[in-house]
């Protein structure tokens, strides 16, 4: 016998949450919370996600080695978004430079 | 055998890994395009039914049920009927998130002239972002494209667990394709369970012209 059995009754308790879960999210996207919708359907989600991962995919049970790989993929996949929105998102922070054109009537008078 | 359940297990997950990737950067991708036009997708998120899609979530957690169920029984050694009724029943439920996708929203989109390359048109009432919704449209009809391709392999891995599961080939000492192929299930779940909120719900049904 290898692997741990899970009881049936965690299951159901698992598919039940993740159920409500999944009504939560639908019932709050119904209320404008400006910029906070991304961040409620986001935590909602990764609750979600959690759940499966221990449960369903037995994470909860499983050795070291594998919780390692997962974290380690979950953790190239931030530096993935980190480094890709830290780009795209402050790029409007900082002045851009005037074009070229702010000498020309400098250039002028000097002519 | 406790060290080779281990390695089959670390193997798929390494899979998976790459799969992590493979669609994460599709989501980086849409939260740079979300942030650059985010009216013109949140018009775009609109426009989607969002009761079909809280619906296919709704399957497709079942179905991951099933499929849980399925290496549960294989784990406690009931017969082979058994295992053969959740493998049938997840596939099922598959098949109906397919069929809910492609025959009620996807074949609505196309009707309404949603689908870009396809006589996408654009209306007057998007206002002046209407020229970028058909980005949010390629984004949508991409990443559950894609989805949708998972899915279909997994049905067929399944259905090739079915035969092996009526010719009695698993018991408590050997389940690991029904193992493996779970994790692979639950996986394409989990995909499902962000595209859900990132498609459809943030894009903030509450008024029309809401947002923030």
């Amino acid at each position: 016998m290898s692997g741990h059995v899970v009881p049936v009754r965690v299951y159901m308790g698992v598919f039940l949450a993740l159920l409500a879960l999944t009504g939560l999210t639908t019932w709050v996207s119904y209320f404008d919370l400006g910029p906070m919708n991304t961040v409620v359907a986001l935590a909602i989600a990764v609750t979600k996600m959690l759940l499966v991962i221990l449960f369903f995919m037995h994470v909860k049970y499983s050795s070291g080695l594998t919780r390692l790989v997962i974290v380690a993929g979950f953790f190239w996949f931030a530096i993935l978004a980190t480094l890709t929105l830290s780009d795209e998102l402050t790029r409007n922070w900082s002045p851009s430079p005037a074009p070229w054109s702010f000498l020309l009537p400098l250039i002028r008078g000097l002519l | 055998m406790e060290q080779q359940h281990q390695a089959g297990n670390l193997g798929m997950w390494v899979f998976l890994v790459t799969e992590i990737m493979f669609f994460g950067g599709l989501f980086a991708c849409y939260a740079v395009y979300r942030a650059l036009h985010l009216q013109a997708f949140e018009t775009g998120s609109r426009l989607l039914d969002v009761r079909f899609g809280a619906a296919n979530t709704a399957v497709l957690i079942a179905s991951s049920l099933t499929m849980a169920l399925a290496i549960h029984s294989a784990q406690t050694g009931k017969r082979k009927s058994v295992v053969m009724f959740y493998l049938v029943l997840t596939m099922i439920l598959g098949a109906a998130f397919l069929a809910i996708k492609f025959t009620f929203e996807w074949r609505h989109d196309f009707v309404e002239h949603l689908v870009p390359g396809f006589g996408f048109e654009v209306r007057p009432e998007w206002g002046a972002v209407g020229q970028q919704v058909p980005m949010f449209f390629c984004f949508y009809f991409f990443m559950t494209g894609l989805h949708a391709l998972h899915m279909i392999i997994g049905i067929g891995i399944l259905t090739v667990l079915m035969i092996m599961a009526s010719r009695g080939r698993f018991n408590e000492q050997y389940y690991a394709p029904l193992e493996v192929t779970g994790l692979y299930w639950h996986f394409v779940d989990i995909v499902w369970i962000f595209l859900f909120p990132l498609l459809y719900l943030i894009g903030g049904h509450y008024t029309m012209g809401g947002g923030h």
